[in-house]
C-alpha cells in the first residue's frame, strides 16, 4: 500500500499560470499554482467548471504550454520541452483516459491496447492489461460491440499498458452511470495498487474523492485546498 | 430575422462563415467545376467561332462553290454556264504554273498563277489585301503574292520575282501581299502537305496571262457560285457538258478543293476533339463535384442536428445547405463560363493566326454555357440533397452526435488462406491495421476517392497519348510507308524512259515510277473523288501498309483502298467498286477491292501501274517518280532537277513531314495543351478534397493518437497511408480507364484527312501517374500541415 507524502515527487509545479487570448479578451485559466504530486498516489482534482483543473491536467500531460511558471517531471523541466519533446514525454510516461473513451473504432479491444504497446519500451501485454480491467474475455470485440463502461475500461487498459509513470483521467466516469462508473474506477484503482502508477483524476463528482490519497480543490485558477484522506475507500463502497 | 448586421439572417451569416472556414475545399471544388465547364465552353466556342469565321471569310471574299478546268474555252461557255439553273455567277480565269528563281533555294520553287481582272473586282475569289495594293489596270508586270509564300521568303511590296512562265522568263513586280479563301492552304499538285517555301500563289493581270498563254477571249478555269441548297450534281453535269468540247476536266465542288478540304478537315478535327474530350471531362468534373459535396455535407451532420434542435424545418435546413453548395458550384460554373469564353477567344485567335484568317468572328455559345453550368450545378445539388436527406431524417438528438461507432468486424477466411492471412495480419502494426480496416469498411468512400484519382490519371493519359500517337503516325506515314526521300511529278505523264534520266542525276540511288490519275470511285450511293496511284507490283519505296504495318503487295488486278475510303464507300475486301477516271478517254472500270490499307493520312486508292496503264489506253506512262537520295548529293540533285523542263514539282519527304508537324500536329496540340492543363486542375481539386475530407472525418481519432504519444509523422501515416493505398490502386485503374478513353477518342476522331492510331507509350502512363502522384503528394503535404494543427485539448472534451 502506497500512501502518504514520504514519496518522491513525480511532479513539481511552480508558479504555473495560463492565460488564453490577450488584451481585453484574455482569460486567466491558471493564476499561479504550486504543487507536488507524489509517486504512486491517486490525486483527485475537483472544482467548478473553469476553475483551471483541466488546464492544469493538460499541462501536466504535455498537451499545453503554460504562460509562465515551471513544471518538473522528476528532474526534467517539462516546460522547457518543445513539441517533439512533449510527444516523446507523453509516449514514454503518460497514460490518458478521456471522458468519451476515444477508442479507435476500427481496432478491437486488444488492438486498441496494442496501439500503445507497439510504441512503448516496457509494455504489459495487451492480454495482461485487459485482464487488469477485467475485460480478458472481450479482447476481440470492436468498440461498437462494447458497452460504454466496457469501452472506458478498454481505454484504461490502453492507457496503462505502457506502464506509464502517470495516469491522467479527465472525467473518466462523466459519461457513465454509477454502476458502470464504479467498474471503471475499480480498474483505475487496481492499476494504481498493482503497478504503482501515479494517477490524477478530474471529476465533478464529490463521491469519487473517497478513493483518493489527496483531494485538491481548484477555484478561480488557484489551488483552493488540499485534503489528505487518512485512508482510501475501497471503490466498491463509493456510490452516487 | 431583421436588424442584424449586413441585413443577413443568422443562418446566412453562418453560411458565409462556413464558406470561409472551408475555403480551401470550396476553392478546390469550384476549380474542378470550373475546369469542366471551361473546357466544354472553350471547345464549343472555338469551333463555333472558327466555323463562323471561315464561313464569313468565304462569303465576303467570294469563295467559289464549284471549280472547273478546261484547255481553252471561249468566254461564251462561261456565259452559258452562268445561265444554268442554280448558278449565281460563273467567272472565267486563266491559271498556270511558273518556276521561280529564288536565291538560296536549291529545290525547284513553283507558283500557281491565277488571273485577276482589276476591272472586275466583283469577280469570285477576290484576294484580301494584307499589304501594298491590288494590281492596277494596264500594268502587265504587276503581281500579288500569297502571304504565306511571301513570309517564307521575306517578300514585300516593291520586291521583284523572276519567273519562267510558259517558257518565257519574266520579272514580276510585287505590289501586294494577299490572302485568299481559295488558298488558305496552298498545296502543290501531287503533294499531300502545303509547303510555303516551295509553293506559292501569284495573281497576275488577266490580260497579261492571256497573252502569255495565248488565251485572249478564252479561259482555262471557271469559278462558279451557286444559290444555297442548289443541286450541285446537276450543275456539275451541266458544266461538264458545256466544257467538254473545250477539253474540260470534270467540275468539282469545295469538298474536292484541296485548300477547303484541308481546312475543313482541320476544323472538323477540332470539332471532333471538342465533341469527345470536353463532355467526358465535364461528366467527370460533375461526378466529382457530386461526390465531394455529398461527403462535405456528411461532415456537417452535427450542425444539421443542432439546427433541427433549434426548430428549423427540414426544408429550411436543406435549403440552407443547397445555398451553400450552389454558391460553391455556381462560383465554379461562372468562373468556368467566363474562363471558357475567354479561353475560347484566345484559342480562336491562335487558330485564326494559324489559318491566316483575315478577321475573326467570336461566337461564345450561350446554350453550351448553360448546359455545362446546369450539369455541374445539378450534380453538386444532387450530391447534397441525398446527404442532407440522410441527415435531416434523423431525430435531432441523434444527428447531433456523430454516427455510432462504425461496425467493424474481423473477416475470417477458411483454411490455409485464412491461416496465411492471419499470420500476415499479425505482423501488421495497429496503425497499418487501422488503414486496412478503414479501407475495407468505408470501401464505398475509398472507392469514390479511388475513382476520382483514377479519372484524373485517365484524363491525362487520354490527352497526352496524342503525342505518342502522332509520332507513330509520322513514323508510319513518312518512314515506313513512304521510304522515298523525294518524289517528283512530271509536267505530263511520260514514257518510263524518264526514269533513266532521273537515275543518272546526282545522288539518286533508286527511282521508282508511279502514275497518278484523278478518278471518281463509287459504290452504291456513295462516291468520292480521289487520286488513283499506280505503283509497280514490287514497289519498295511507296508501300501501302496493313494493320500490322506490313507492306501490302499491290494486286495485279483489282484495287487497294485506304481503310477510311473503304469505310466512306461502305465497302470491304472482296466488294466491287466503280471507278471512273477523269482524264484522257475517261475509262470506266469495275474493280474488286483486294485489301484495305491502314494509312493515317488522306484517302488513297492504289492499283498496279501496268493494269492502270492498260485501262488508260495501253500506253505505258508514269506521271512521276519516287526517289531514294544520297543525302550528301541532295543540293546538287535539287539544282539539277530545277532546270529539267519536264519536272513540274519536287516534294521532299522531310519537308512534308515538317509541314505535317507545323500544320495538323500543331493544330491538334494547341487544343490538347489546354486539355492537359484542365486535367491537371481537376486532379488537384479531387485529390486535395479527398485528403481534406478524410482529415475532417478522422480528425478526432488522429488527435487521440497524438495525445497517446504518437508523433506527427506516425499520425500522418494513418491518414496519408490510406490516401497512398487508394492512390496506388487508382494508378493502374486510371491507366486502364485512360486507354479506354483513348480508344473512344480515336474512334470518334477519324476524319478523312487524318486518323490517329491507338498508341499509348509507357512513358505517357508514367508521366500521367507521376503528375497525379505529385499532386497527391502536395495535397498530402497541405493536409499534413493541418494534422500538425490538430487541437489535442479539444479531443479530451468532445464527445463521441
Amino acid at each position: 500500500m502506497k500512501t502518504g507524502h514520504d514519496k518522491m515527487a513525480a511532479f513539481r509545479v511552480r508558479g504555473l499560470t495560463k492565460v488564453y487570448g490577450d488584451g481585453d479578451l484574455a482569460v486567466q485559466a491558471l493564476r499561479g499554482v504550486d504543487l507536488e504530486l507524489y509517486d504512486g498516489e491517486i490525486v483527485v482534482l475537483v472544482g467548478p467548471s473553469g476553475s483551471g483543473k483541466s488546464t492544469f491536467l493538460n499541462i501536466l500531460g504535455g498537451l499545453d504550454h503554460p504562460t509562465s511558471g515551471k513544471v518538473f517531471f522528476r528532474d526534467s523541466e517539462l516546460t522547457g520541452f518543445d513539441d517533439k519533446g512533449l510527444t516523446g514525454f507523453r509516449r514514454a510516461h503518460v497514460g490518458f483516459v478521456f471522458q468519451f473513451y476515444n477508442l479507435i473504432s476500427s481496432l478491437t479491444a486488444t488492438e486498441n491496447v496494442d496501439l500503445v504497446t507497439e510504441i512503448s519500451d516496457h509494455p504489459l501485454t495487451a492480454t495482461h492489461a485487459l485482464d487488469l480491467v477485467g475485460l480478458g474475455d472481450r479482447a476481440d470485440h470492436f468498440p461498437a460491440q462494447l458497452s460504454g463502461g466496457e469501452q472506458q475500461r478498454v481505454a484504461v487498459a490502453r492507457a496503462i499498458a505502457k506502464q506509464p509513470d502517470i495516469l491522467l483521467c479527465d472525467e473518466p466516469t462523466g459519461a457513465l452511470d454509477s454502476e458502470t462508473g464504479i467498474l471503471v474506477l475499480g480498474a483505475i484503482d487496481r492499476v494504481n495498487r498493482e503497478l504503482g502508477t501515479t494517477t490524477v483524476l478530474i471529476t465533478h463528482n464529490a463521491a469519487i474523492s473517497g478513493m483518493a490519497d489527496r483531494v485538491i480543490s481548484f477555484a478561480d485558477g488557484r489551488v483552493a485546498g488540499i485534503e489528505t484522506n487518512g485512508s482510501r475507500l475501497p471503490v466498491q463502497e463509493l456510490s452516487w | 430575422m431583421s436588424g442584424r448586421g449586413l441585413g443577413l439572417a443568422a443562418i446566412d451569416r453562418k453560411m458565409l462563415r462556413d464558406l470561409w472556414r472551408m475555403r480551401g475545399q470550396a476553392v478546390a471544388i469550384a476549380l474542378v467545376a470550373a475546369a469542366g465547364v471551361a473546357m466544354y465552353v472553350m471547345a464549343a466556342g472555338t469551333f463555333a467561332s472558327l466555323s463562323a469565321t471561315r464561313d464569313a471569310y468565304y462569303d465576303r471574299y467570294r469563295m467559289p462553290d464549284i471549280f472547273a478546268g478546261a484547255v481553252r474555252a471561249p468566254e461564251s461557255a462561261a456565259r452559258e454556264i452562268a445561265l444554268l439553273s442554280g448558278v449565281l455567277r460563273a467567272d472565267s480565269r486563266i491559271v498556270g504554273q511558273a518556276t521561280l528563281d529564288m536565291v538560296g533555294v536549291d529545290e525547284p520553287v513553283l507558283a500557281r498563277l491565277v488571273s485577276w481582272d482589276p476591272s472586275k473586282p466583283e469577280n469570285l475569289g477576290r484576294p484580301y489585301l494584307r499589304a501594298g495594293r491590288l494590281i492596277a489596270p494596264g500594268r502587265p508586270d504587276e503581281g500579288m503574292v500569297s502571304e504565306n509564300f511571301a513570309t517564307a521568303h521575306g517578300l514585300a511590296p516593291g520586291d521583284k520575282l523572276v519567273a519562267t512562265i510558259n517558257g518565257q522568263r519574266r520579272t514580276i513586280d510585287i505590289v501586294g501581299i494577299v490572302l485568299s479563301p481559295e488558298f488558305v492552304y496552298a498545296i502543290a499538285p501531287g503533294a499531300i502537305m502545303p509547303d510555303n517555301r516551295l509553293y506559292g500563289i501569284i495573281w497576275l493581270a488577266r490580260l497579261s496571262l492571256a497573252a502569255t498563254y495565248d488565251l485572249q477571249g478564252a479561259f482555262n478555269e471557271l469559278a462558279v457560285s451557286v444559290i444555297p441548297d442548289a443541286d450541285q450534281r446537276e450543275i456539275f453535269a451541266g458544266v461538264d457538258r458545256i466544257l467538254a468540247p473545250f477539253g474540260g476536266v470534270s467540275a468539282y465542288g469545295r469538298t474536292d478543293h484541296m485548300s477547303d478540304a484541308f481546312l475543313a478537315a482541320e476544323i472538323d478535327g477540332l470539332e471532333a476533339m471538342g465533341k469527345v474530350v470536353p463532355p467526358i471531362f465535364l461528366a467527370v468534373a460533375a461526378f466529382l463535384v457530386n461526390i465531394v459535396m455529398s461527403r462535405l455535407i456528411q461532415t456537417e451532420r452535427e450542425r444539421i442536428g443542432l439546427f433541427k434542435a433549434f426548430g428549423y424545418t427540414n426544408r429550411a435546413i436543406g435549403f440552407h445547405y443547397l445555398k451553400l453548395v450552389s454558391v460553391i458550384t455556381a462560383a465554379g460554373a461562372l468562373l468556368g463560363m467566363a474562363g471558357g469564353s475567354w479561353l475560347g477567344r484566345a484559342v480562336t485567335e491562335i487558330y485564326g493566326e494559324f489559318f491566316s484568317f483575315p478577321f475573326l468572328l467570336f461566337r461564345p455559345n450561350l446554350s453550351t454555357m448553360i448546359i455545362a453550368a446546369g450539369v455541374t450545378l445539378a450534380a453538386g445539388c444532387l450530391g447534397t440533397v441525398s446527404a442532407i436527406r440522410r441527415a435531416v431524417l434523423l431525430p435531432p438528438a441523434e444527428a447531433m452526435i456523430p454516427p455510432t461507432p462504425p461496425r467493424y468486424r474481423q473477416i475470417s477466411l477458411p483454411g490455409a488462406i485464412g491461416r496465411m492471412a492471419g499470420f500476415l495480419s499479425n505482423k501488421l502494426s495497429q496503425p497499418t491495421r487501422m488503414i486496412g480496416r478503414q479501407l475495407l469498411r468505408a470501401w464505398g468512400r475509398g472507392a469514390a476517392t479511388c475513382v476520382g484519382i483514377s479519372l484524373s490519371v485517365a484524363m491525362l493519359v487520354s490527352t497526352m497519348f496524342f503525342f505518342d500517337a502522332i509520332e507513330v503516325l509520322i513514323d508510319t506515314q513518312f518512314q515506313v510507308g513512304q521510304r522515298q526521300d523525294v518524289s517528283v511529278t512530271f509536267v505530263e505523264a511520260t514514257r518510263p524512259d524518264a526514269l533513266w534520266s532521273l537515275e543518272r542525276l546526282p545522288g539518286v540511288m533508286k527511282a521508282e515510277g508511279f502514275r497518278a490519275v484523278p478518278a471518281s470511285v463509287s459504290a452504291g450511293r456513295f462516291s468520292r473523288n480521289v487520286s488513283i496511284i499506280g505503283l509497280p507490283a514490287q514497289s519498295q519505296l511507296q508501300r501501302p501498309l496493313d494493320r500490322r504495318l506490313m507492306p501490302i503487295a499491290i494486286p495485279e488486278r483489282g484495287i487497294l483502298l485506304s481503310a477510311k475510303l473503304g469505310e466512306l464507300l461502305g465497302v470491304g475486301v472482296g466488294d466491287t467498286i466503280s471507278v471512273e477516271v477523269k482524264l484522257g478517254a475517261r475509262p470506266q472500270m469495275e474493280l474488286r477491292v483486294t485489301a484495305l490499307a491502314d494509312d493515317y493520312i488522306g484517302t488513297s486508292a492504289y492499283m498496279d501501274i501496268a493494269s492502270l496503264n492498260r485501262a488508260m489506253g495501253h500506253v505505258t506512262l508514269i506521271s512521276g517518280a519516287n526517289i531514294l537520295l544520297d543525302p550528301v548529293d541532295e543540293p546538287m540533285f535539287f539544282q539539277t532537277v530545277r532546270d529539267m523542263p519536264f519536272i513540274a514539282g519536287v516534294q521532299s519527304n522531310s519537308v512534308a513531314l515538317a509541314m505535317f508537324r507545323a500544320t495538323m500536329a500543331e493544330n491538334l496540340f494547341i487544343t490538347i495543351f489546354f486539355y492537359i492543363a484542365f486535367a491537371a486542375i481537376i486532379a488537384v481539386g479531387i485529390v486535395y478534397n479527398a485528403a481534406r475530407i478524410s482529415l475532417s472525418e478522422r480528425a478526432r481519432e488522429l488527435a487521440t493518437l497524438r495525445v497517446l504519444g504518437f508523433s506527427r509523422g506516425e499520425v500522418s501515416y494513418i491518414l496519408l497511408g490510406e490516401l497512398a493505398v487508394l492512390t496506388v490502386i487508382a494508378m493502374p485503374l486510371g491507366c486502364g480507364l485512360g486507354y479506354l478513353f483513348a480508344t473512344g477518342i480515336i474512334e470518334l476522331y477519324r476524319t478523312d484527312l487524318m486518323r490517329i492510331p491507338l498508341i499509348v507509350n509507357e512513358s505517357t502512363y508514367a508521366v500521367s501517374m507521376l503528375i497525379v502522384l505529385i499532386v497527391t503528394a502536395l495535397s498530402g503535404l497541405l493536409v499534413r500541415r493541418q494534422i500538425d494543427q490538430l487541437d489535442l485539448v479539444a479531443v479530451l472534451k468532445t464527445r463521441e
